[in-house]
């Protein structure tokens, strides 16, 4: 593997959890509160320049609840970095990546109106594919799956399934 | 199918010659109609790849007098849903619909548009007649150009069969 990885995991030890490496890219488990102090030598220390992406991940009945995933990308190396954490449904938050990355805003923002994780820093959590209006998050695993939100009242004789 | 309204040659005849017109207005006023349908594609999806194929030379719909796209509604009478239709976006199609003037009609092209297709979840309005009437359906992911020249047709066949707002007694 990526000598890369070595020096990464080596410089990063006191703060990562489990780490190893999944088809290719290094995976690495922190807690919540690591986050930037992970993210941020990542960037400017290993020049990992490119944020790919935040999601989540809703393991429905496991506590802590949601595991929240980013991805790196370093266009100098051409390699990759999935860092990993878990929040509880509770207080689903953790911190926002918008002060490294620019791009981090709307994904953010996408993360936040599917998943309800809370990113503190990002001021501009509005929903972004979704409408004002919107209750719940779609992506939990506890959504219902038919229930419908329109924004224009249905014509007569049609009614709306699912329901709260 | 039913015959198609106001033949333009009586049955077993060879020659293709206007025999004769309906001495009814609104048969007249129908037919003239059908021929003259002004589509407002309202397009959002992958079907619109085969809006394209059918509305080009090789099947061509001007053959129906329903090629000629209007971007505005407010010239249009045919309201082609082309694609999946989300919740978000349901606002913009009934805007678009009332902004057309009477008379007018909608087609459902392709599931997506019938009946939310695949996409049964938060996000897809399950069929756009629960937002605007529609007059013909047509299914299909995408549907076959025949299927869309067939809904044509057999929208041309609803509006040769309307009673025509025109057509009053001072007509």
């Amino acid at each position: 593997m990526a000598p890369l990885f070595d020096r990464i995991r080596e410089a990063l030890a006191p703060k990562i959890g489990e780490a190893g490496v999944a088809h290719g890219v290094l995976v690495l488990q922190i807690a919540p509160a690591a986050l930037l102090e992970v993210a941020g030598p990542l960037k400017e220390q290993f020049r990992f320049d490119m944020f790919s992406d935040v999601t989540a991940v809703d393991w429905l009945g496991q506590e802590p609840r949601f595991e929240v995933v980013w991805h790196f990308y370093s266009t100098m190396h051409r390699l990759r970095v999935r860092v990993k954490t878990r929040v509880g449904a509770g207080d689903p938050a953790v911190d926002s990546l918008t002060g490294l990355y620019g791009s981090a805003h709307f994904m953010e923002r996408e993360c936040h109106e599917m998943y309800g994780i809370v990113f503190r820093g990002n001021a501009d959590l509005r929903p972004l594919l979704l409408y004002e209006g919107f209750k719940g998050h779609p992506l939990r695993k506890d959504y219902p799956k038919e229930l419908e939100q329109p924004l224009v009242p249905y014509r007569e004789g049609f009614e709306l399934p699912g329901g709260e | 199918m039913s015959a198609r309204t106001i033949p333009i040659r009586a049955e077993g005849q060879k020659s293709a010659a206007f025999e004769y017109l309906s001495t009814r207005k609104d048969e007249l006023i129908g037919w003239a109609r059908k021929f003259s349908l002004f589509p407002y594609p309202f397009v959002t999806a992958c079907c619109a790849m085969e809006f394209m194929a059918v509305s080009s030379t090789p099947y061509d719909t001007d053959r129906f007098g329903a090629a000629l796209p209007r971007f505005t509604p407010r010239q249009s009478d045919l309201l082609m849903v082309v694609g999946t239709v989300t919740h978000k976006q349901a606002p913009i199609l009934l805007k678009v619909w009332e902004q057309m003037c009477e008379p007018k009609w909608v087609i459902a092209f392709g599931v997506c548009a019938t009946s939310g297709g695949f996409y049964n979840n938060y996000a897809a309005v399950q069929g756009i007649d629960r937002i605007v009437p529609v007059d013909v359906y047509i299914p299909g992911c995408p549907p076959r150009p025949e299927m869309v020249i067939d809904g044509i047709m057999q929208l041309q066949e609803k509006i040769a069969g309307q009673q025509h707002l025109i057509v009053n007694d001072r007509f």
